[in-house]
């Protein structure tokens, strides 16, 4: 199930004196089981496109095709789309309202129509996913720790069974530990069900991690797209729209600039330490 | 949706009205809405269509906005023009056609009413638009300060509203972004009965009061960490002082009303019926 | 009386935990036991995962929390004191880390004039200091703007200048950069710094992101009540492996030199910048 955008753009209250626009013609396409790293600065223009592809926002321009079809064709299902396209916001704790873990999990299946059973099944195989303790299925969410409450919010999405699941900013607000269990569990997950994953993030290293392909935003436009590799060689780039690459890339920049004869490419701290060590051993 | 309702919001601009004083906006605004209902003459309403229409002009503020701000009342216009006009049987009558009577006392009725609606929205429109919430909270607080020694905590209602309106653009941007993320979930909020739509204000409403209590608890830990404790023993960054234009201000309001006040008693003018 | 800025000893606090209904059933201790000393004028860095008691522990700086055994001094205040509240809230500021949850003016100007307008400043004082702290920040030119209007870094700095305008001796961040995006954090450590050199405030800063503890004077490891690690930026990064066991992280400058050490480079424990770590390896090769 690709998705994929065709020239769309979109223009916050046309015709008025806040006309804005928060999307200029982009286009691209996301085949089905990728792990896609968004990045851009705050008002580049990523939360509004994340939006589209779940059909939350509709372009004022363009089109949005999901698995070939043009999601704003007359008659074209939404909701069915919103559960194939599962959509975790930033902050998703703050959106928990239910008396305990397992029924606020099965809230979308829930919306999906699903049998009392099928709800309590899928809910239980999405906390599961996300590594969450059977043994708190039935305490208040609001109970919880930041960490374990985020897990239950993406399990709320998972558990209406995605092809697509884009995170806004997972990890936002978490200790280092949290971050790092929350995007591994999201790699194994990705790993084991063969799911698409958008990931947007601030942090570079973590996309640099994470993902094969990256899309730059910036001003509402596309741009950059390509591996981490590809795209952190434009680093300068990446610098004059308040972005910037890897502090590992930075070091082998330098080292390079030092006389090392070394490619600089290297985004991970497993990229960099294997290139390093090839100076060394000769 | 939310967000084009204009009434209470502060438009910033530099003019004669935003500079005075916002006791003198709270009192002369509060006597205006009061000239409206006195009186019920149409030379009356000439007189008041010319104070609003002069201060209009002087604050600056672009007429669109002012309209706009009138779009949340007109149902209820449309509701007190149309029952006035057909409950009000008062005079020859004008129409008559099936089970309505539209008569000459029904049709004044309902047109003065129509414009004492609009002059009072518009009238009290223009003193949240040209006074920041602060300054209208502190005007308010001013004004109200003889009620303390009621027992009536005069500071402490003034600074709750003043955080209130601090929020309402905070918890509106919330709201939205909840109501988002239930969507993604496949709420549906568009469709179904009542009762099922009221049902479908639950997953929004109860994040919505636990961020509500969650922010109000980190801000009153905020504010005791800068000493505040009340009233007692404050200064005031901004101290509210007359000054010579506040002056001119109430006289001018004054002669309106007296102005308003004559014509409607002792100047009979007709036109028509009104 | 301690001379420090803060002084701690045997620091606890201790509240009630309660079932389902409300009913007290135990006691927990988000702090067990904290010495802490402050000295006047230095950077100091708290460090510790979520639940681990660094925030109890600031909030106890400013006596918003007063501590239930032990006891917590304040350039020489007893906070447990009722007599010295508010001096003590006067003398250590505190940033919190919801940028919207502690800007309560409505105009930037006038939030950062509420301390000031709390401790009784006579109006003209308070504008003076108005327009100093919002440009110690950076933020002067913004002063008559609605706070809603500012980016999240933005904010921070408005809440840094409403602090600052109390003229207090110290500041206490609690985790003033976990809501912003890179470049707001940039924007409040650039102007925490500032306020450094230029004002002399000590500073005391509790976050989760490692590069910004680099330039501290001294950085304490909380976990479950207790300090477990003290000591300079370099002697905390060197232990790698403990931090890890107390879910917190090194720069990744640090893990590549760490990396480098492990593959058998002889390169020194604790390397923090990126400068470092080149001219350690260009003397290696």
């Amino acid at each position: 199930m690709s998705i994929a955008l065709e020239h769309v753009s979109y223009v916050y209250s046309p015709g008025t004196a806040y006309e804005k626009h928060a999307l200029k013609d982009v286009s691209l396409e996301i085949p089905q089981g990728q792990f896609v790293g968004i990045i851009g600065h705050t008002g580049s223009g990523k939360s509004t496109l994340i939006q589209h592809l779940n059909g939350l926002m509709r372009a004022t321009e363009g089109k949005v095709l999901y698995d070939g079809q043009n999601i704003y064709e007359e008659g074209y299902n939404m909701r069915t789309l919103r559960s194939q396209v599962g959509l975790v916001f930033q902050y998703p704790e703050y959106q928990l309202f239910e008396v305990d873990v397992i029924s606020d999990v099965c809230f979308g299946p829930k919306n999906q129509g699903l049998s009392q059973e099928e709800c309590e099944k899928n809910a239980r195989e999405a906390l599961e996913l996300v590594g969450f303790p059977e043994k708190y299925y039935k305490q208040s969410p609001f109970e919880l720790s930041g960490g374990q409450k985020r897990r239950v919010a993406i399990a709320g999405v998972l558990a209406m069974k995605p092809k697509v699941l884009i995170l806004d900013e997972p990890t936002a607000g978490l200790d280092p530990k949290g971050r790092d269990e929350i995007l591994d569990q999201v790699e194994k997950l990705h790993k084991e069900t063969e799911m698409t994953v958008i990931l947007v993030s601030h942090s570079m290293e973590d996309i640099a991690r994470y993902v094969e392909r990256i899309i730059v935003m910036n001003h509402g436009e596309k741009m950059l797209d390509g591996t981490p590799m590809e795209v952190f060689r434009h680093y300068k780039d990446l610098e004059k729209v308040g972005l910037a690459a890897p502090q590992v890339t930075y070091v082998m920049h330098d080292l390079k600039e030092r006389g090392f004869d070394i490619s600089p490419d290297a985004t991970t701290i497993e990229e960099a330490a294997d290139e390093i060590m090839k100076c060394f051993r000769g | 949706m939310i967000r084009d309702i204009t009434i209470g919001q502060y438009y910033p601009a530099e003019s004669r009205i935003h500079r005075l004083d916002p006791r003198v906006k709270i009192v002369c605004t509060l006597l205006f809405l009061v000239s409206l209902f006195i009186q019920n003459s149409l030379l009356g309403y000439v007189i008041a269509t010319i104070y609003l229409g002069t201060v209009i002009r002087l604050s600056k503020l672009p007429l669109k906005y002012i309209v706009k701000g009138l779009k949340p009342v007109v149902i209820l216009l449309l509701f007190t023009v149309i029952m006035n006009l057909l409950l009000t049987r008062t005079g020859d009558t004008l129409i008559h056609f099936w089970i309505f009577t539209i008569t000459e006392g029904g049709l004044r009725t309902s047109v003065f009413m129509a414009i004492r609606l609009m002059y009072l929205v518009a009238g009290s429109s223009i003193m949240t638009f040209t006074t920041s919430p602060n300054g209208l909270t502190d005007g308010m607080e001013k004004l109200l300060h003889p009620l303390n020694k009621l027992n009536v905590p005069v500071h402490e209602v003034a600074m709750m509203m003043s955080i209130a309106l601090r929020f309402i653009p905070i918890l509106l941007e919330e709201t939205d972004k909840i109501m988002k993320a239930q969507q993604a979930r496949g709420a549906d909020f568009e469709s179904g009965n009542i009762i099922q739509r009221a049902k479908a204000m639950v997953p929004i409403l109860v994040p919505l009061f636990v961020s509500a209590f969650r922010r109000a608890n980190d801000l009153a830990m905020a504010m005791e960490s800068r000493c505040y404790h009340g009233g007692e023993g404050r200064t005031k960054m901004k101290p509210l002082r007359y000054k010579s234009r506040d002056r001119i201000a109430y006289i001018i309001t004054l002669i309106y009303l007296v102005a308003i006040f004559a014509v409607g008693r002792f100047v009979p003018f007709k036109l028509w019926i009104f | 009386m301690p001379k420090e800025m803060i002084h701690a000893e045997k620091l606890i606090y201790e509240y009630d935990k309660r079932d389902e209904e409300g009913n007290i059933i135990g006691a927990e201790r988000a702090i067990d036991g904290v010495d802490i000393d402050v000295p006047q004028g230095s950077f100091v860095a708290i460090l510790g995962h979520n639940g681990s008691g660094k925030s109890t522990l600031a909030k106890h700086m400013n006596a918003i929390l007063v501590p239930t055994g032990g006891t917590m001094w304040v350039d020489g205040r007893d906070t447990k004191d009722p007599a010295e509240l508010w001096n003590v809230r006067q003398t250590a500021g505190m940033v919190f880390q919801n940028p919207d949850n502690q800007i309560i003016g409505t105009v930037v100007e006038e939030d950062v004039g509420f301390g000031p307008e709390n401790l009784g400043v006579p109006t003209d004082e308070i504008w003076q200091r108005v327009e100093e702290s919002l440009k110690a920040v950076g933020m002067l030119e913004r002063r008559k703007d609605s706070p809603n209007k500012l980016s999240g870094g933005q904010k921070q700095r408005v809440a840094i200048a409403g602090v600052l305008a109390m003229e207090p001796k110290c500041i206490v961040l609690d985790e003033p950069t976990a809501m912003l995006d890179p470049n707001g954090r940039k924007e409040v450590i650039r102007a925490v710094e500032e306020l450094r050199k230029k004002k002399h405030v000590t500073v005391i800063l509790i976050t989760h992101y490692m590069e910004e503890v680099i330039d501290a004077d001294q950085v304490f490891v909380m976990d479950d009540g207790h300090i477990v690690m003290h000591g300079t930026p370099r002697e905390i990064f060197s232990q790698v492996d403990e931090l890890k066991a107390y879910r917190m992280d090194v720069p990744q400058v640090t893990m590549l030199a760490e990396e480098l050490r492990n593959r058998g480079l002889d390169l020194p424990r604790g390397i923090l910048r990126r400068e470092e770590l080149v001219e350690a390896l260009c003397r290696l090769r």
